[in-house]
Formats: structure tokens, sequence, C-alpha cells
């Protein structure tokens, strides 16, 4: 009886693509998110998820792939956000906030003016449809995601400790830099993967919510990295299912999940310190 | 011009200088904040690297291990020009860590070795054997599965100094390793880099406590953005230069071999 309400929707190739969509980027954003959550990242990932948007309506009117417009978008915020972090500092949140938005209006406007004759919806990126992902977005997502996984198993070792003690590692002779910026745009292209399935403005709650969760059940690094993957595929799996026997968003839907699951290891976790810590940054 | 980097257990301080700086002059976006820095630091030296806060300490050890480059003037270690190596261990100031970091002690030391092991590769029973030696070394086996977080701040400062033995270096940079710290976990922290230094590694200690350490360094530098003095403590700790350096009003007791700096006048009495 379970197993044929949970087998039924998976009949319909457009669901299973949606649901392996969900639980990738499940994954993946929670992958990336530990070092969002880590070093406060958060704002960076919103903005560049409302940068890709931009990007998204002008690849449409040129007539690229969206993705390419996406990609070169927040590839080129993530590395403009990482070089004015490196000269200026940290503070930078005000200058992220006015460049991101200003991009984001310049987006929506373009898309009005644009795009009338189209009965395309490009809103639908900015809340996300997980059921318009198409055999070949799959793909870009397996690629993408894929890729930002690989190179974050290859470089494990030395992302944890520029992460953990930049100056240290950069002394050492890490390459800091480099890996810093390489981090930002792991980010920027896992924001691309993730966006048309969430939506620009639920990417960033893809990113936090899981791996959070995670930081409150460990201590340990990689752990909160497996844990909050694992999170991020929870999250995808009953969020897809309940969105579908109710009807409603699924990109809300897995949100809103993925919240739930964080506010009940909040409450019973023995380690509240811990979120102390998280919440003071 | 070739430096062994090997450890010579009977090393003494003689002999070719480790690091040299040579008319040093460098800062941050166009503001000075070293300027004519001259000195050479011979292999197995314990240096005091003595002055007030935003005297330039933290920004000496930037350009020795090569964070920050020289603006006039040049700074040589080993006998090359100072860049970024795991020859050098710098210890930074603790407070710039991220504290709510979800890694062990284990995983903190274990961290000295990643630069020396290169990209792809993981960690051996090499690397692992290290990391035990240092950690026995400073006292912190049993602690090894703590977070980092949980830690004293003498702990932590410990754990630090173990990351640094890991690594291997010839040369050690510790900047304010006593700040924060019980006396105890102080003296045990002075007492390891005798040890090491005698083992002829070089190291440079950042502090602006003076009374603490005066007794403990084999050459101090006095560094207030400019260089008030450079040499052993019996003669670069005297009233006058210290003075000149902190632009304050210290005194100066002597007992014995024992110094007690008297800050005036509301300040208090730091002694040890």
């Amino acid at each position: 009886m379970l197993v044929d309400l949970l087998l039924e929707p998976l009949r319909y190739g457009f669901l299973l693509r949606g649901l392996a969509a969900a639980v990738l980027i499940g994954i993946i954003c929670a992958v990336i998110g530990t070092y969002v959550v880590l070093k406060g990242f958060a704002f960076i990932g919103d903005a560049l998820a409302h940068i890709a948007f931009t990007g998204i309506v002008v690849a449409f009117l040129a007539g690229f792939v969206f993705y390419l417009g996406a990609l070169v978008a927040a590839v080129a915020a993530g590395l403009g956000i990482g070089l004015i972090q490196r000269r200026v500092g940290l503070r930078t949140d005000t200058a992220i906030g006015i460049l991101f938005s200003g991009i984001f209006a310049f987006g929506i406007v373009l898309m009005s003016v644009g795009i009338k004759t189209y009965t395309v919806d490009l809103f639908s990126y900015v809340f996300g449809d997980i059921l318009s992902v198409r055999p070949r977005d799959l793909l870009v997502i397996l690629g993408l995601g894929g890729l930002v996984l690989l190179l974050i198993g290859l470089l494990y070792k030395e992302l944890l400790f520029v992460s953990f003690d930049p100056v240290a590692a950069e002394a050492n002779g890490l390459p800091g830099g480099a890996l810093q910026l390489l981090l930002l745009t792991l980010l920027s292209i896992t924001v691309v993967a993730s966006v048309q399935a969430v939506g620009v403005v639920l990417v960033v709650a893809m990113l936090v919510t899981p791996s959070a969760t995670a930081y409150l059940l460990t201590d340990r690094f990689h752990r909160m990295m497996l844990l909050g993957a694992g999170l991020g595929a929870l999250s995808a799996l009953v969020g897809f299912y309940l969105s579908y026997y109710l009807n409603v968003p699924s990109g809300g839907t897995i949100v809103l999940v993925a919240s739930a699951l964080f506010a009940l290891v909040a409450l019973l976790s023995p380690r509240r310190a811990q979120l102390r810590l998280l919440v003071r940054g | 011009m070739q430096v062994q980097t090997e450890l010579q257990p009977s090393a003494v301080t003689t002999g070719e200088p480790v690091i040299v700086v040579d008319r040093l002059t460098t800062g941050y976006y166009r503001e000075p904040v070293l300027q004519e820095i001259s000195f050479a630091v011979p292999r197995g030296a314990l240096v005091g690297v003595i002055g007030p806060n935003g005297g330039g300490k933290s920004t000496l050890f930037r350009v020795i291990v090569g964070l920050l480059k020289p603006w006039q003037g040049r700074v040589l270690v080993g006998g090359r020009s100072a860049r970024p190596s795991p020859d050098i261990a710098y210890i930074p100031q603790i407070h710039a860590v991220d504290w709510a970091f979800p890694v062990t002690v284990w995983d903190v030391v274990m961290m000295g070795r990643y630069p020396r092991l290169g990209l792809l590769r993981r960690p051996g029973a090499r690397d692992r054997e290290l990391a035990e030696w240092a950690l026995e070394r400073v006292r912190m086996h049993d602690f090894q599965a703590k977070p980092i977080g949980a830690l004293s701040g003498g702990q932590r400062q410990r754990v630090f100094l173990a990351r640094a033995l890991a690594q291997e270096p010839s040369i050690l940079l510790f900047d304010e390793p006593v700040s924060g710290v019980d006396a105890p976990t102080q003296h045990f922290i002075f007492e390891l880099l005798e040890q090491l230094c005698a083992e002829g590694r070089t190291a440079l200690v950042a502090s602006h406590d003076l009374s603490c350490v005066a007794q403990r360094f084999s050459q101090v530098l006095l560094l207030n953005r400019r260089m008030f003095g450079f040499g052993p403590p019996e003669r670069v700790f005297t009233e006058e230069l210290l003075n000149q350096t902190f632009d304050t009003h210290l005194l100066l007791l002597r007992y014995g071999d024992r110094v007690i700096v008297v800050e005036s006048p509301e300040d208090g009495t730091s002694a040890c």
C-alpha cells in the first residue's frame, strides 16, 4: 500500500526525472553548503542565484542555452566577489547587496520588456519547477554536480585547511587565494545547477539548512558533509512526495521539509550550544 | 647558496644566519608599517620580537613567511627570498581562528602535514606518526579526539604548536603565544621552545608582555614601526630602549637574573 503510494508517481518519466534532479541537488547543495555555513557565504550564495537569473534572461533573449548564460553570470559574479573580498577585507555585504539586487532588477525588467511575445514563463526560475526538468537538464545537473563533487573530493584536505585557518594554510605554501576563488566558483556552479528545480529564491535554503542541521549533530568536518548530503537528499525525497500528493509547489515543499528537520534537531539536540555558535557566527 | 635544512641536535647559534632582514620597509595600502628594519638571526636562536600592539610584529612575521612583499630592502630565509613554504611554521594569533569549526585536535595537527603531502595524496602512516609525536611533545595526546572549540586558551596554543611541529619546520614564528594563557602553560611553551632551538630549529616569538619572557630569549628585537634595538636581552633590555620602544615610562627592576617591569602610573604591575 505504502509501496504503491511511493511508486505511483514514478511511472511518469517527468516525475521520475524531477525526483532524481531534486535528490541530486539536495546532495550537491549540502556538500558545498558545508563551506557556505562555516564560512558565512549564505548571502553570497543568495546573490549568485539572483545574478544567475539575469544571466538566464539574457541567454534566452540572445538565443543561447540558458545554462550558459546562468553559468557565465554566476561564475563571473563569484570571482568578482572573491576578488573584492581579498582586496577590501570582509565587510563586503553592502557592496554585494547593491550589486546583486541591481543586476536582478535588470533581469526582471529585461524579461518583461523582451519576452512579451513568448509563452515561456521565466518566472518558474524564480520559484523553481521540478517538473520542468527535461532529460537534457538532468544530464546538465549530473555533469555540473559531478564536477563539483569531484573537485571537492580531490582537494578535500586543501579546502579544509584553507577554510579553517587561511593565514596558516597560505604561509605553509598552499595557494590560499586560488582555493578560495575555486570554492566560490564551485558555489556558482552549484547554484546554476539548482536554480531550475528549486528557484532563485530558495537555492540559499538548500545551501544552508541541511548543512546547518548536520552541524548540530557532529563535530567532525567530513561527517557534517556526509550527514548534510543525506539530509539534503531526504528533504528532496520527502518534499517531492508531499508536493505530489498535496498538489503544492515542489521547491517550497522541499525547503519546508529541510526547515522542519532543522527545527526538530535544534529542539532535540543535546548540543544546543552549537546552535548559538552557529548563529553568532 | 644552499642552506641545509637537516636539523642538527648539536647546532649552536653560530654560522650562516638563517634569516636576514636588510633595510626592510613595508606596510599595507601605501601606509608603511615597518621602516628600515635590519637584523640577522643565526640558526638555533630563540628571538623575542618585543613591542607594543600595532608596532608591526605580525607584519614582520608576514614578510618573513612571504605573505607580504617588502617595498624596499630584502628578506632572505635560508639564503633565498622569503616565500611561503612548509619549512617555516607560522602560528598566527589564535583569536584569528574560527573556534566554531567542526574539527578535532587530531584534525588540526594533521593539517600540518597537508602542505608537505602535496595535491591528491592522503596522509599515510608516517604522517600519523609525526602527528602523534607532535601531540606527545606538547602533552596534548589525551585530547586528540576533543573538538577544538572545547579547549582552553592554553590548550589551543599547544595544539597549534603541535601542528607547527608536525610540519617539520626548521623555523618557527609564534605570534603572541602567551597572551590569554595561564602561567604554567607559558612556562611549558617556553621550555619547549628552548628545547626546539637547542635541537637546531630557529624560533621568533612576538610578545608585548615583557617581564615574563625577558630571560628566555637568546636575542631580542625591539620593534615599534622602527627598530629600537637588537641583541642579547641583557644588552637590549634597558630602561631607555624599552621606554623608547613602548613610548611610555616603564620602570625596570632587576632582582638577580629576574627582571620585573613596572608600568607607570595606573596600568598596574606586570610581573611573573
